[in-house]
This record gives structure tokens, sequence and C-alpha cells, in this order.
């Protein structure tokens, strides 16, 4: 088990940056989801964790060791660090059964036949595969592979668990068991887990803390909670969760880091971000709104007319449109016809710089 | 590894940058040694006689060799007959394989265990076969009376005739080649074109094609450049016909002696060296812009139904088989069976006196099966161990040195036999430094067999790589296998049917050589090529013929005994079985 650092890591692929100045900290035991659009730089960061691929600049070290650091021309090499990992595509091996590609790390480390065995038959029956053993990899189900891949990373008892996108095969009702499974795991043996996703759900299920991950850089990097309530800019507050985000003038700051903003005619309560808080410019503040925030009422002061409204079983979703080109989702208990205008009361909020981040 | 740093230091731009792993830089290392003395040494000792004229620089020999029209005839020639042949393989080997390997046709082992069989004759018996099957002097036509009336013209010589042997001759290494590469074309890839609705042509076109590419493209560029260093068929061929092409330009230059002949000779290698490594060249920009690494599970062969057509195809593929297998080696076969050469064969005359002859009196025929032997199963395996972590090092971590071996490996095989001959001559003759000569010894055919035949074998296991899903060798790698380990236990398994595809095709292409030993040998180290030749040479047809049965006989029972050992052997490695 170790705490993985990351400070500064660059990796560039001829001139693109895939992976910008990231720097990380994860302590022992965390269990931290990757999460980000397609082609952010996900994998890649997992690969320079893994070893497979050297940074260009920038120092990443695992339980207070440097794995690598190109000013000071160290390398280790991905064999050497021990790390599990469980790739998107499994990557089993197919010339072999499905006892010895979970016994393989055990073999490379030279353990006594008997002990090879009785960790193997107890990695198989973690992951309920145990009949499957003699079996080829060709054989099993998408599932059922992704189970043995896991199985194979638990046996070497690896200092820290990557996982990239492991379930992003597999069905609704296999993810699910398949979360709970991963989840048990990290319980049981307290391993530090390093999840890449790009489904927000599952990060936000699974993880203590999750990192959004844009372009190359890490956007923000917090508890799942935090990251819902407190999105620190603009895309993460997109990316993460439902919503909306409103440009606003007249915002006033109060203490506790509470404000008020001015959406429309009427006066709005929020929360505020510090930064924006301590800064002297507040022109480019933006509202995140969650759709729970706001309450249908009809006799509210701010108007909108509904553009859409979708049955979520027990309550409704409407798009509600306020003034122009902003439309807000809100939940209702009532089935609203569309084009209708309705009144919201909005009870909670959220105001952060809108041009944060933007100009890395 | 203070070699390793003085390498880097002098070299900085050629050598890789250190990319964290290691050991694959120092495997490099160790690997480019032996690759440059046996292949690129001998190669840049001859291009040394093409730059010296009387111990000074010169580029006289450019100027005369190039400057003569003949030269330019004959490379001319020489690119007509090897396209031509090349298109020619690749249509037959190219049909062979994907319809064996992708279809339900039945006796699968069956046909491709034949198919193999012709690479298996010498060139210039195959020649001879086909001269005499299809000549007014025809034994086998002239047994059946079909035979042209005497003093019509034959039709092989000529450039067609030479382009249709060639091509006949080479179709196997298309076929080994390309179906190792379908053999690991997952089969989920296939049904999900299928799924999208392509089926028949569109299928074969946009699918099947373009994954098989990196197969087809290789075994072109391969089937190329061996036709265009086959010396056996245009000599047979081409020689009566007054066509030349390069190398039976070279040989006549070498037959004709004088004190230039080393520098001209040199120069028309240069040449030859130059087609070759163009061709490569195109074969690698080819390639590199396609990156088909084929994800998902590998070894559930497919079988696309072929309905109603499947007999149609099958009697198609068994009259392609008899055609360029069953007829020559008839031909050869009654040829050894005359009592002397020209004569009409009957049930009465037939004899196998030809074969009591060359088994049991002439002492040279066993000998030559056992030096054949020992040279050709020598050589693949060597060459096998020798070209896993070579390919490895080539695809995974490519350099500008990398590249530059890639397209110099191929020039010694490029080359006509003879050229290479002379090559391992001079550098051998006298090994500086250590002043050992290994001419007269049977090691300097094993080494210019090294040299030739290295490309052979790298060719498949490279293409294999390519193909690899890098995860599953980065899987171990995590699970703490280092290098050798991994290629011990992942890529060498995973690679097994295309290093055995290599490794066979060095087997048979080493055991029925002629044309390096043919300079190389001595008394007591003869090989059957060479044994063959001079039979035929010195007018023995008939013992020639008897000799060439008798090599094909021994090839067929070896390749059964590999059958029988197909079951402990990984899957895939026996490359006629499914
Ligand atoms: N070997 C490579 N050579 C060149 N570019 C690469 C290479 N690997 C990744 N990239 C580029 O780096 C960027 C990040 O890739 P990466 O695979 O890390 O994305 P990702 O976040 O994992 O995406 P996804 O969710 O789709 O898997 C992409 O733009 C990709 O094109
Ligand atoms: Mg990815």
């Amino acid at each position: 088990m170790a705490d993985i650092n990351l400070s500064r890591i660059t990796k560039c692929f001829g001139d693109y940056r895939a992976v910008n100045q990231v720097s990380l900290d994860i302590a022992d035991g965390e269990f931290v989801a990757l999460l980000g659009p397609s082609g952010c730089g996900k994998t890649t960061l997992l690969r320079l964790l893994a070893g497979f691929e050297e940074p260009d600049h920038g120092q990443i070290s695992l339980g207070g060791q440097i794995m690598a650091s190109p000013e000071n021309n160290i390398m280790v090499s991905p064999e050497d660090r021990n790390l599990g990992i469980v790739f998107q595509s499994y990557a089993l091996w197919p010339h072999m059964t499905v006892a010895r590609n979970v016994g393989y790390p055990l073999e490379v480390r030279g353990l006594s036949r008997a002990d090879q065995d009785r960790k193997i038959a107890e990695a198989l029956d973690i992951v309920a595969l145990g009949p499957y053993a003699d079996r080829s990899p060709s054989e099993l189900s998408g599932g059922q592979r992704q189970r043995v891949a896991l199985a194979r990373c638990l046996v070497m008892e690896p200092r820290a668990v990557l996982l990239d996108e492991p379930l992003a095969n597999l069905d609704v009702h296999l993810r699910e068991t398949m979360q709970q499974a991963f989840l048990d795991f990290h319980r049981r043996t307290g391993a530090t887990m390093i999840y890449v996703t790009h489904d927000q759900a599952e990060a936000m299920a699974m993880a203590d803390r999750i990192a959004v991950m844009d372009k190359g850089h890490i956007r923000q990097m917090a508890a799942p909670e935090t990251l819902y309530r407190e999105p620190a800019d603009l895309m993460v507050a997109g990316f993460v969760g439902a919503g909306a985000v409103l440009p606003v003038q007249g915002v006033t700051v109060g203490s506790n880091g509470n404000c008020s903003v001015q959406l429309g005619q009427s006066s709005i309560k929020a929360r505020i971000c510090p930064k924006l808080a301590d800064g002297l410019t507040t022109a480019n503040a933006g509202l995140c709104l969650r759709p729970e925030d706001v309450w249908v009422t009809d006799d509210a002061p701010l108007r909108g007319q509904v553009d859409d409204c979708v049955y979520l079983g027990g309550r409704f979703r409407l798009s509600v449109r306020i003034g122009a080109d902003q439309t807000l989702p809100v939940y209702a208990n009532r089935r609203a016809r569309i084009g209708d205008q309705v009144g919201l009361q909005v009870n909670d909020g959220w105001v952060f710089d809108r041009m944060s981040g933007e100009a890395a | 590894m203070q070699a390793t740093g003085r390498l880097r230091g002098v070299l900085p731009g050629i050598i890789a940058k250190p990319n964290g792993n290691r050991s694959s830089d120092r495997l490099l290392i160790w690997l480019v040694v032996p690759v440059f003395i046996i292949s690129i040494l001998p190669i840049l000792r001859l291009g040394f006689e093409g730059v010296m004229v009387g111990g000074v620089p010169s580029f006289d020999y450019f100027h005369d060799v190039l400057g003569n029209s003949s030269t330019w005839r004959a490379t001319a020639n020489s690119l007509y007959t090897a396209g031509l042949g090349t298109i020619i393989s690749l249509l037959i080997g190219g049909a062979f394989a994907f319809l064996v390997a992708l279809t339900d046709i039945r006796a699968k082992a069956a046909l491709v265990f034949c198919f193999m069989i012709p690479m298996m004759i010498p060139p210039q018996i195959t020649a001879l076969s086909w001269v005499q099957l299809t000549g007014p002097s025809s034994a086998l036509l002239n047994a059946i009376g079909m035979a042209p009336p005497l003093g019509s013209p034959q039709p092989l010589y000529s450039a067609e005739g030479i382009a249709l042997l060639l091509g006949i001759q080479h179709a196997s290494i298309v076929f080994l080649t390309l179906r190792a590469n379908l053999r690991m074309l997952p089969r989920e890839q296939i049904e999900a074109a299928r799924l999208a609705g392509a089926r028949g042509g569109r299928l074969w076109w946009q699918i099947i094609l373009p994954l098989t590419s990196p197969g087809l493209i290789a075994g072109t560029a391969m089937a190329f450049v061996t036709a265009l260093g086959n010396f056996g068929i245009p000599a047979m061929l081409g020689i009566p016909a007054g066509y030349q092409t390069l190398p039976t330009l070279i040989y006549q230059k070498l037959a004709g002696f004088g004190p230039s002949v080393l520098g001209e000779v040199s120069v028309l290698a240069m040449l030859i060296g130059a087609i070759a490594i163009c061709g490569v060249a195109l074969h690698h920009r080819l390639l590199s812009k396609r990156d088909y690494r084929l994800m998902g599970m590998v070894g559930r062969p497919l079988d696309v139904k072929l309905g109603a057509r499947r007999g149609l195809v099958e009697t198609a593929l068994w009259t392609v088989l008899v055609a360029i297998l069953v007829i020559p080696l008839l031909a050869l076969f009654t040829t050894a069976l005359v009592p002397a050469f020209g004569v009409k064969l009957t049930f009465a005359n037939a004899t196998f006196e030809a074969f009591h002859e060359v088994m049991f009196v002439q002492p040279s025929t066993i000998r030559a099966f056992q030096n054949s032997f020992v040279l050709s199963v020598g050589a693949a395996v060597t060459l096998v161990l020798m070209c896993l972590p070579l390919a490895y090092v080539m695809v995974r971590r490519p350099s500008n040195l990398t590249k530059l071996i890639n397209l110099l490996v191929e020039v010694p095989y490029a080359l006509p036999g003879v050229v290479l001959a002379i090559a391992c001559i001079l550098l051998f003759i006298r090994i500086p430094l250590i002043d050992v000569s290994l001419y007269g010894t049977l090691a300097i055919i094993f080494v210019a067999y090294l040299a030739r035949f290295l490309v052979i074998a790298l060719r498949p296991v490279m293409n294999s790589f390519t193909q690899l899903d890098p995860a599953l060798e980065e899987a171990a790698q995590a699970c703490g296998a280092g290098l050798s380990r991994r290629l011990r236990d992942i890529l060498l398994p995973l690679a097994a049917p295309s290093a055995a595809a290599g490794a066979l095709l060095v087997f048979l292409t080493a055991f029925n050589e002629l044309t390096v030993s043919a300079l190389l040998w001595s008394a007591g180290n003869e090989t059957l090529g060479v044994l063959i030749f001079n039979l035929d040479d010195s007018g023995d047809t008939v013992l020639a013929s008897a000799v060439a049965v008798l090599v094909v006989l021994v090839v067929i029972a070896l390749m059964s005994c590999f059958q029988l050992a197909a079951r402990r052997l990984p899957k895939g490695v026996v490359p006629w079985q499914t």
C-alpha cells in the first residue's frame, strides 16, 4: 500500500500535450476516480503512473520512492513498481487457462506450486469464478473475462490498483454487481485505487474523491458532494451532474461564504466561491443551479416557460426557459404542459467565476 | 555497459533515446552486433570492391556498368519478370490463404500440405520439369502421345514463362505470411461487419482485405524480393531465349573472369540491392499508414459458409494444385524412371536404376542429405531464436537504427545467391583480427544461410508483433515479468504460429538451396542443391531427377513427422492445421 504523488507531470505526443502540468496527491488507501470526457488524457495519466509512458517533465512518487523523474534521469520500469492494472480490453492471455492467467504474477515471483494454487483458488473465489479455472479466456463471457482480469490484479497484492474503464463493456446489471465487487475489495484490502471512467454516476457512487480532467488538465479534485455542490469552473459544473450555469450580475458578497445575486427581477441567496468572494471583479460571475435547488411555485416572482416535460418515475423533470436563451432543469410533482408559464423559487445556488480555468 | 555508453556517445541520433525500458535498449545492442556481422558486413565488404579500382577509390566501375545499355535492359527485364511473377504469386497464394483460413471448404489440412510442396522443389528443378513437361521431348507428354511436334518453340522460353514459374514458385511465401496473419484475425471483427450489413464482396473488400493488408503487403514484398534474386528460373528459361535478368547478367560476368569482374559484379549487386530496398521501403511506407492492431480474442477460426459454391471452389483449388504440383512432380518422376535422358518412357523400360545408383552407389547423396539437413535445421532454429528478440525491439522500440536494420537485412536475401557467396568468401577467407579462415568448411555455408534467410524468419514474427494488442504485454509487465520472461511466457507463445511459419520457410528454402552453396561448397561439404546441380550439369539429368524426387519425398516425410507431433505443439504452429 502506498500514497501516490504526482507533481507537475507533463506528457507530450509530438506537439500535443496529452497531460499538462498535472499535480495530484492520493492518500494511502484512497479510492480516486479520474473522470473526464473522451480524449482528455485519463488513460495517458494512468499509463504514466503504471510506468508504460515516461513523463516529459515532473515527478511521480509512490510511497515516498521516486518512480519517474526525467529531470533526475530516474525511471522505474513497470515490472518493478508492483502496481496492479486492469485494462479496458482485459488483456487476458489467450494461450493460458483462467487459472494460469490469474496465477501468472505469482509464477513470476517464484512462489511454490502449493502457495500458487491456494492463492489462485482464493482469488477466483472472490470473483466467483472457481468453477472456471481450467477454461480458456476465449470461452468466457465479457463479465467473466473482466473478473479474471481483476482476480489477476488482486492475487499479486499490489501497492495500488489502476483500473482503466473496467466496466465500460458490461451491461447495467453486471456493472452494478462489479461496482459492488470493487468496493468490497477496496474495503477488505484497503488498497489505493485509481479508477478511470467517463461515467460520472459510477465515479460518484464509488470514489472517495474525484479528479475531473479536461484537455490534459485536472480541473478539480474533490469529494463527490463537493464537486457537485461547489464546482470550481464552468467545465466541471457542466460535466458533473444536471443543472445549469446562468450568468448573473449584481453580486453582493455577504459573510460566511454567502451572497446574494440578481437573476431577472428577483434577488437570490446563494453560496459563493471564496476565490471569487476575495477577488475584485465579479463581472464574470456564474450561478450554478442544480434541479433540486429550484422549486416550482405559482406565485414566485421569477417566471419561465416550460419547454419540455419528462416523467422520471415519482416526479417530473421540466426544462424551463427564463429570459431569451437560458434553460433550467427543475423537478416538479405535477405534469406541466409545454408552453405553460410557471414560477420558480430558487433556494440555493453556487456562484463562481465562469472564466476560471479557461485561460490555461 | 561500457559499449552501450560508447555507442550512445558516437551515435546519439541513431540510438533510441532512453525511454525507460533500459533492458530493451541493452537487448538492441546485443542483437545489433551479430546482425551486423552476419548480414551487413559481407555486403559492405563486397561494396568496397565496387568503389576501389586498383587500390584507389574511384567510380570507374559505376561508369562502366551503369553506362552500359545491357545493364538497363536486364534491370527492366528483372523488374518485369519479378513484378509479373509477384502478381501471379499474390493471386494464387492469396486465394489459397483466404479460402483455407476463412471458409468452410473441406480437407484443408491436405490442401495446405500439398500447397507447401512446390516451394520445396529447387527453382532450377521446377524449371527443368516444366521444360521437360511442355517441350517436344517431354517424357510425360510422349508417354501419353500429346507432345508438340519436334522443332516447335518452347513456350516457356520467354519473359512470361519466367514470370509464370516465378509466380508458382513463390506463391507459398504469400500463402504462409498471409495465413499467419489471418490466424490472428478475431472473429468478432468480421462478425461486426456482417451485422453492419456487409456481405459478399463488400465484406471482402472493405473489412477482410484491409485487416489482413499487413500480411498481404509483407507477403507481396517478400515474394517480389525473392523473385528479383532468383537465378535458377531465368537461367534455365531466359538464357536459351537470350533474355537477360540482373542475376543472369551477373552470372555471365562471373563466368567471364578478368580483373574487373569483382568490381562490376559489386556494382550490379548494389543495383539489385537498391531495387530491393526501394521495394521494401515502399512496403514499410504502406504499412506505416496502417496500424491495424487487432483487438479482441484470437484463436477462434472463422468458417464463412460457401454454400452451393463450395464444391466449385474446392474443384478450382485442387485443379490449381494439380497444375502446379502434380504435373511437374510427375514430369520429374518420369524423368527419374527413364533409362536415359530423352528416351520415351514405357512400362517396359521404366527402371529404378537411377534411385539405386544415387542411394547406394554414390556416397555423396547421403552426405549431402546430412549436410543440408544440419544446415537448414540449424539455420531455422538459430534464426528464429534470434528473430524473436530482434523483431520485438524493431516493433516496440523503433528508432532510426532499427529502421536502418530493417532495410539492410533485406539485401542479403535480395541479392542473387552467388553474389552473397562472393561477399562471404571475401570476408571470411581470412577473418580479420583472429586470422581464421572459414572457407572450405560447412561453417561458411551456415553463416551465409544465416545472412540470407534472416529476413524470412524475421518478417512473419515482426508481423505478428505488430498485430498483437500491446496491453497483453503490458499486463505481464505489471505482473512483474521482466523482458526475457515476457518474451518467453507471453510473446513467444502468441507469436509461435508466425515464428513456426518463419522457421519452416527457412528450413524449406535452405534445404534445397543451390545458388549460395554453389560457390561455397567443398568436397565433403556439398549440399543437396549442389549435388543435383552437379549431376545435371555433367549430363546426368536422370540421376539429378532421382535425387530431386528423393528430396521431395524426404521433405514430405519430415512434414508428416511434424504433423504427428502437432498435438503437443502450441496451436497454429503447424501451418497446415487449423
Ligand atoms: N501513443 C499516442 N500517440 C499520440 N497521441 C496519443 C497517444 N496516446 C494518446 N494520444 C492522444 O492523447 C490524448 C489523450 O488520450 P487518452 O487515451 O489518454 O484519452 P482518454 O482520456 O483515455 O480517452 P477515452 O475516454 O476515450 O479513453 C488523445 O488526444 C490521444 O489522441
Ligand atoms: Mg482511455
